[in-house]
């Protein structure tokens, strides 16, 4: 049934790529605008208790702006999300990348980390509040956690697949071992090492909301933990929660404009010369 | 029997001395090569031919350097090859070309060591040579296969090797484009005097190109014949002597030459 399932690539038409994305963007408004209008629907005639209506959320991102906090909160959080991320980055990628090259730290190193990785970060907290205390330290450390076992697997594997070609050709132009990892493996990784940053930042995002309910007194986790704690002020808990929402979704949006720059568009597009669509000859049975 | 090693005009640049390959997979040893004894000369442009899964691909990639043979030995300049070298570059098809650089930056991949100034103008030049110019900036997606193949060329020959090992180059292009990327590569040998070890499993690709053929068996592969092609560039492929030796090729690889 592959020529009836909906293609995940853009199809063909260039030209109107401007119009096609425009057009994209208006769809995916429509969704969250639908969302709105049923959850104020909902509230409308279900009983206010439920949940605080659109506009109520809507003053309280107002408020919270007039008074300086969302400012502070989502600062606070990006600042936690930022460091852990980061280091988790300049530890993970460099580590991924020596053990996709060397089989044997690969096999030694493989089933521990297979062993780490279902470890939800949040089962850390106690050991980061013992180690590092509550604050900030124990939020990033958390975070970093969280995004080291994506980043180090994607390069660990994405350096297994770079094809043998690359290698030969760069050791023909004699490439030491340093210039080797650094001017081939290293960019042949890069599409699959997007994807695993895309991946880790997602986790950090989510990981920060819950080390800030319990480990710091700043940022967006923190602000809907107080919110419910110091007088059910539930317009605030939902407001954190768009907030959190539409980060995230800028924060993936910065990373898939990297996916698409010309260097390493190549790991992403279709194939130059995509196989023809074959025509239904036959209904399917 | 063991083949007299073939003669080589001029000076013997490569010397191919009783190579033989086994390949062990699986407690089954795969002989793939047996008995290979072959000179190229300074300058010469040898084809080796034969059919798919003879050893012919193995063959270059031992003289390339990423392959250790089981027996015998590669020497270039009475120099025994013991890895890859940027003196002799290996010309993959266009799947060798990196897809994270441009036009520009695969042409100058081997050029690194060069004052930027020195790079640009040697870039320039091959850009120019291959015909790719106004693709300098381009992505090798953006370019069709036999564009693809040109950068590749381009960047083997900006390292100015001594020899160039070019393993069906031209395999993945149509047939027009194939036409035209030979007549390139014998514009590119005859101005830049290279060596050249082309692999192909096309017998008109054979006798249009090189200076000597040598016909592999099928497998383990041995040099079943050498044929010289006496005829200068242009050559005329109508000609009869074209014909008779292209046709006295298909014979020996067991062709009729009918369809």
């Amino acid at each position: 049934m592959t020529d009836t399932s909906p293609s995940l690539l853009p199809t063909a038409a260039p030209i109107r790529r401007g119009a096609r994305s425009v057009g994209r963007i208006l769809l995916g408004f429509s969704g969250v605008a639908a969302l709105a209008l049923a959850w104020d629907l909902a509230i409308r005639f279900g009983g206010r208790t439920l949940l605080p209506s659109p506009a109520q959320v809507a003053a309280a991102i107002f408020e919270l702006t007039r008074q300086g906090f969302l400012v502070r909160h989502v600062v606070a959080s990006l600042f936690r999300v930022t460091w852990g991320f980061l280091l988790a980055v300049l530890l993970g990628v460099p580590l991924g990348i020596w053990l996709g090259w060397n089989r044997r730290a690969r096999a030694a190193a493989a089933p521990l980390l297979e062993l780490l990785r279902p470890i939800s970060p949040l089962a850390w907290i106690p050991i980061a509040i013992l180690w590092l205390g509550v604050g900030d330290a124990s939020a990033i450390f958390i975070i970093f956690l969280g995004a080291l076992f994506p980043i180090t697997l994607a390069a660990m594997n994405a350096v297994a697949k770079v094809p043998e070609i690359y290698f030969n050709a760069g050791r023909n132009f004699g490439l030491t071992r340093t210039d080797l990892v650094r001017r081939v493996i290293y960019p042949a990784t890069v599409p699959q090492l997007l994807v695993g940053l895309r991946l880790a930042l997602g986790i950090a995002w989510l990981v920060v909301v819950a080390a800030e309910m319990i480990a710091v007194n700043s940022g967006l986790g923190f602000l809907i933990i107080d919110a419910r704690n110091a007088g059910n002020r539930y317009d605030l808990v939902v407001a954190g929660m768009v907030l959190i929402g539409t980060i995230g979704l800028a924060l993936d949006a910065a990373i898939r404009r990297l996916e698409r720059s010309r260097a390493v568009r190549w790991g992403f597009a279709a194939p130059a010369s995509p196989a023809p669509r074959r025509p239904r000859l036959a209904p399917a049975r | 029997m063991k083949a007299a090693p073939a003669p080589a005009p001029g000076r013997v640049k490569v010397e191919i001395r009783g190579l033989a390959m086994t390949f062990g997979g699986d407690g089954r040893d795969v002989r793939v090569l047996e008995d290979i004894d072959l000179d190229v000369g300074d300058g010469e442009l040898v084809c080796v031919l034969g059919p798919s899964g003879c050893g012919k691909s193995t063959l270059l990639n031992i003289v390339g350097g990423f392959l250790a043979p089981t027996a015998g030995a590669v020497r270039i300049d009475g120099e025994e090859v013991r890895g890859p070298d940027p003196r002799r570059i290996f010309v993959f098809q266009e799947r060798g070309v990196f897809p994270w650089l441009t036009v520009e930056g695969n042409i100058g991949f081997g050029l690194s060591k060069l004052p930027p100034g020195q790079r640009a103008e040697r870039i320039a030049h091959y850009v120019r040579l291959v015909g790719l110019t106004g693709f300098e900036r381009a992505y090798p997606q953006e370019l069709s296969g036999g564009m693809k193949q040109r950068v590749e060329v381009a960047r083997a020959l900006a390292v100015n090797p001594d020899v160039l090992y070019l393993d069906e180059p031209f395999g993945a292009l149509d047939s027009i484009t194939r036409l035209v990327m030979r007549a390139e590569l014998l514009r590119i040998w005859e101005a830049e005097k290279k060596t050249i070890l082309f692999v192909t499993h096309d017998i008109e690709e054979s006798v249009q190109l090189a200076d000597r053929v040598v016909v592999l068996s099928a497998r383990p592969g041995r040099v079943q014949r050498i044929v010289t092609i006496d005829l200068p560039h242009p050559r005329d492929l109508s000609s009869r002597r074209y014909l008779e030796l292209r046709d006295s090729i298909f014979e020996e690889i067991g062709l009729a030459h009918k369809i």
